[in-house]
């Protein structure tokens, strides 16, 4: 039954069904049943299609799977010819540009999506919302041409320099300004993620009843505090999901990254001026040539290990959400 | 609130949605069932309107031209040629997804042994010739610098990481170097370029030949890596003192700077159509199956930098009628389609590669008899 | 609400609670402006960023935007002239196929995933989706043409509308499930106590309530796919000629974009400028479409 799943408690099912028999209402149509299985069917599809893509990506990387087995973990060299192949450099690279990009995207686009929602007047909030969609609709070939083309240039000449001299004593901006590397590729992602937070969030936020806000602002609370006590904990799993598919996106984020990281691996430091290497960027780089054989496996592989990173930070965003929403009632 | 939604949206609107969702599927259901733009065939031509081909990014330019031009004339067949890179080409090849794959790599042992339909037809298609590429502000466009084989290797080693390091002063002495640091810029993405230009330090290097290899990807000890010609092109546009490779169309159609590179007889040449058609033209132990290598061969004008690229095809085409429009394309493009190389600064075919190419596409059999009927 | 439209008259029903101590309150009201000024100057810059990129698109393609670029098939590269007619209707024609598969697959597994997700075969399933959100387009790309393109001995549009079909369904679903269950649990009450079955509660009360979201998901989604290259070159491949049969390759826009950029002549670049300003112009369309439709199903809620 649709409703035995909302989360208010076995009084209400118990309370339901007695109203249900006392009133003949609700009885079991054949229509429910059937819409039942149709969507129980489509999710039986989609565990079809999502298990044989897994398993289509786990046979063809078995070669180098079995091959090198951990060593492909800690491996620094992408080396066919040596027929030596390993990825710590770009899972370094992979997690660094997307959690930074994550952390620097989710208070602005956040703020932006508040903003949008709550204090925006509706002419401008028509247009700004019509403004990040479009966003969202420049591929990410284009975006990556304007970042290597101009924006890592600038970097380059003027947005590293400055760093290096104002915040140089930090470790994360020292050596010599590439323009190309983790820094920009962060700023890339960073743009490429904002109109998923924006749009979803100001979704989310505007799902929220009205009821919540007018309670509090009866109470004499400022805008801050409305927001804060009573419109963000009833949208925070909404946002929390949002950040998910943001993340999502700056992880498998193939070639606008590939046309800015730099593509090398650098010695280990903190700094965010070395160039670097993605998962998704070997798959981008050496897809197109790698031959049939172990070469082609090892690429696939960095497909596999992207799988599992994002499986694990799903896992662990889940737990967190379920940490921060407990005890605090769904809308 | 919501209830009121929803009538509206069922007694109004309904329709105008219906009327949407019937517009689409009509569009794709036409789609599906309308027949391709092909051209009817004439006599004398294949039943075949439509040949796909797959591999090399850098036959892409030429072969696009050529196409262009084949579609418009004899039996009006449409080639559609996908840029998907070497590798990919012989992948899509090997899984006979397309008629013919383009590589800039002759195919290995290894990988011809993989083939399920026979023996697999090595045919050169043009040959390219790679420019070393520098930003130097201190060197006058009209002046190159000199490189030699060794001393690139070393750079590309970062053995050498100034460019006032005595071995380059030495070979420009009329030059004003800066003392400032080389940015190796190399492609990050597998390419035929990157395998005539390893192939080629490996030749004269012995450190680099040990250390690093010959091939399309290899494990670079330094440098920034650039997605595609575009990708090094741009690094180095914009990078004082960086150095790169890049086919010789980009840097001339780009007004880069590039520098001239000693060949085998001692030679400083600059490259160009002439030097890499004499490179060509000088080499030697050409093998029967058309699979080998023309980097740094003898000869005073030659231009050291420079290979072959390939079309692959079967020697046993399973369909007589693609086979042979498949043949009919092959002979037009070793023969009538070089005209248009020399203005995309690709080299047109020495005549002897050209003899050779036609044993070639006469070996194709379609059943009992040759594709070619010329 | 807080909107601007209601602040003067909630304002005087505040003011009898911050008399009481005003010193404090004065704070509390300061913090409270700083934190929307705050607010407003992040997406004010946004904005302003957006549309310097727009901006630099049209700059860099609007010139080479003409009659011929929409209604010729593209020349050689090096050649000036031609345009993307192929690839806007390989677009069309992939994007919408796409969407008609992708968009109801994900749609109803959101809707599963909603209303019975907390049995085990959900959180396999929910899971599963997610970690197919983070994955690169290519291996989906992949994936179609070990099952699609291989056997066929061909590549086709139609191929090329499943590997987006496949990447719109973690989208679809993931927005779907968290829509539906934003949608108040009163509602489902209400409708209950009127004596509709789930099915009735599902369609007509959940569904339309979140019908904003959805099309929001869907935009998002549809925007997504429109502009993925990576699967689409294992797939539909490309072509240079006009082909509107799905079974048989066909261009699509950020295929010839990505052609274009391969070019080493400035001519294409700029072609490339200008062809996203098309698929751009595309996107923003059926964005002001789903708008529209939404505004006249709607009234009052955009």
């Amino acid at each position: 039954m649709l409703l035995h799943s909302s989360r208010t408690g076995s009084k209400w099912q118990e309370l339901q069904s007695r109203l249900r028999k006392a009133y003949r209402l609700g009885r079991r149509y054949p229509g429910d049943s059937f819409f039942r299985g149709i969507v129980l069917l489509a999710g039986l599809a989609v565990l079809v299609i999502v298990g044989g893509l897994i398993l289509v990506l786990v046979s063809n990387s078995w070669p180098t799977i079995s091959t090198f087995g951990w060593r492909f973990l800690v491996n620094e060299a992408f080396d066919p010819i040596h027929q030596s192949y390993g990825v710590r450099p770009a899972i370094f690279g992979t997690v660094v540009t997307s959690t930074l990009a994550l952390a620097l995207a989710l208070p602005l686009g956040i703020g932006a999506a508040i903003y949008l929602a709550e204090f925006c007047p509706r002419q401008l909030q028509v247009v700004l919302t019509f403004l990040v969609d479009s966003l969202a609709a420049i591929p990410s070939v284009v975006l990556g041409l304007w970042g290597f083309l101009t924006f890592a240039p600038w970097l380059q000449q003027n947005g590293e320099p400055w760093l290096q001299q104002h915040l140089g004593w930090l470790p994360f901006f020292q050596g010599s300004p590439h323009g190309l590397g983790l820094l920009a590729a962060i700023c890339i992602l960073m743009v490429m993620i904002l109109p998923i937070l924006i749009s979803l969030g100001r979704e989310v936020l505007e799902t929220v009843p009205r009821e919540q806000r007018e309670a509090l602002l009866a109470l004499g609370a400022t805008d801050w505090e409305v927001i804060r006590h009573a419109v963000l904990p009833a949208a925070r799993s909404g946002l929390a999901g949002a950040a998910m598919l943001a993340l999502g996106r700056a992880l498998g984020e193939t070639i606008a990254v590939t046309l800015v990281i730099g593509n090398q691996a650098a010695p280990p430091s903190l700094s965010l001026f070395q160039t670097g290497y993605t998962l998704p960027s070997i798959i981008a780089n050496q897809f197109g040539e790698a031959t049939p054989g172990l070469f082609l496996s090892a690429v696939l592989e960095a497909g596999c290990l992207l799988l599992l990173i994002t499986l694990l930070t799903n896992i662990l965003a889940r737990l967190l959400i379920t940490r921060l929403t407990r005890g605090i009632p769904r809308t | 609130m919501e209830g009121s939604i929803g009538r509206a949206f069922r007694l109004k609107h309904r329709k105008i949605l219906w009327l949407f969702a019937l517009l689409l599927l009509s569009l794709v259901l036409e789609a599906c069932g309308s027949p391709s733009a092909g051209n009817q065939s004439s006599g004398t031509c294949p039943s075949v309107s439509m040949l796909t081909g797959a591999g090399s990014t850098f036959d892409f330019p030429l072969f696009s031209k050529m196409f262009t031009e084949y579609a418009k004339i004899g039996c009006h067949v449409q080639v559609n040629y996908q840029s998907v890179g070497s590798g990919a080409g012989k992948t899509q090849f090997l899984q006979q997804t397309v008629d013919f794959g383009a590589s800039d790599g002759p195919m290995t042992d290894e990988e011809m042994a993989k083939s399920q339909n026979g023996p697999i037809l090595h045919i050169p298609v043009t040959i390219g010739a790679e420019a070393i590429s520098y930003n130097l502000a201190s060197v006058p466009e009209a002046q190159h610098v000199r490189f030699t084989g060794p001393l690139l290797a070393d750079i590309y080693l970062g053995k050498i990481t100034y460019w006032d390091d005595p071995a380059l002063k030495q070979l420009n002495p009329d030059l004003s170097l800066p003392h400032q640091a080389i940015t190796v810029v190399h492609r990050s993405d597998g390419s035929g370029t990157t395998a005539i230009f390893t192939k080629y330090l490996a030749t004269v290097s012995e450190a680099w030949a040990n250390q690093v290899g010959a091939g399309s990807t290899v494990n670079w000890p330094v440098g920034v890596g650039g997605k595609g010609n575009e990708g090094v092109a741009a690094a180095v546009r914009t990078t004082a003192g960086a150095i790169g490779y890049n086919e010789l169309a980009y840097v001339l159609k780009n007004n880069m700077q590039y520098g001239m590179v000693q060949n085998r007889d001692g030679v400083f040449t600059l490259p160009s159509l002439e030097t890499a058609k004499a490179d060509a033209a000088n080499a030697t132990n050409i093998p029967a199956d058309l699979r080998f290598y023309i980097v740094n061969e003898p000869g005073k004008d030659s231009y050291p930098i420079t290979g072959y690229s390939w079309a692959l095809v079967y020697q046993n085409q399973r369909d007589p009628a693609r086979g042979e429009a498949l043949a009919n394309l092959l002979w037009w493009m070793v023969h009538d389609g070089q005209r248009y190389a020399p203005d995309l600064a690709y080299v047109p075919l020495p005549d002897a590669i050209v003899q050779r190419d036609e044993a070639q596409i006469r070996k194709m059999r379609c059943g009992d008899q040759g594709c070619y009927h010329g | 609400m807080i909107k601007m439209k209601g602040r003067n008259t909630s304002k005087s029903m505040r003011m009898p609670f911050l008399q009481r101590d005003s010193g404090r309150a004065l704070i509390r009201r300061g913090f409270s402006v700083l934190f929307r000024c705050l607010c407003m100057i992040v997406a004010i810059s946004i904005t302003v960023f957006i549309l310097y990129l727009i901006l630099y698109v049209v700059h860099e393609g609007l010139p080479f935007l003409n009659l011929d670029f929409f209604t010729q098939p593209p020349t050689a590269l090096g050649d000036p002239g031609g345009g993307v007619v192929t690839a806007v209707i390989g677009s069309l024609l992939i994007v919408g196929t796409a969407t008609l598969i992708g968009a109801p697959l994900g749609l109803l597994t959101g809707i599963y995933l909603a209303e019975f997700g907390n049995g085990s075969l959900a959180m396999v399933i929910r899971f599963l989706v997610d970690s197919l959100a983070g994955l690169p387009t290519i291996i989906v790309g992949l994936f179609v043409w070990v099952l699609v393109v291989v056997p066929a001995h061909s590549f086709s549009g139609l191929a090329g509308a499943l590997a987006l079909a496949i990447i719109m369904i973690p989208l679809m679903t993931r927005t779907t499930e968290e829509v539906i269950r934003l949608v108040p649990t009163e509602l489902r009450h209400a409708s209950a106590a009127l004596g509709a079955t789930p099915t009735q509660t599902m369609l007509r009360v959940i569904l339309p309530a979140a019908r904003n979201g959805l099309l929001t998901g869907l935009f998002l989604a549809i925007a997504r796919v429109a502009g993925e290259t990576a699967p689409l070159l294992m797939t539909a491949i490309g072509s240079p000629f006009l082909n509107t049969n799905l079974a048989l390759p066909m261009d699509a826009l950020p295929l010839r974009i990505f052609t274009f950029t391969l070019s080493p002549y400035a001519y294409q670049i700029h072609q490339a400028y200008a062809g996203s300003l098309v698929l751009l112009g595309l996107v923003i369309l059926a964005s002001l479409l789903i708008r529209w439709v939404l505004r006249r199903t709607l009234p009052g809620q955009l």
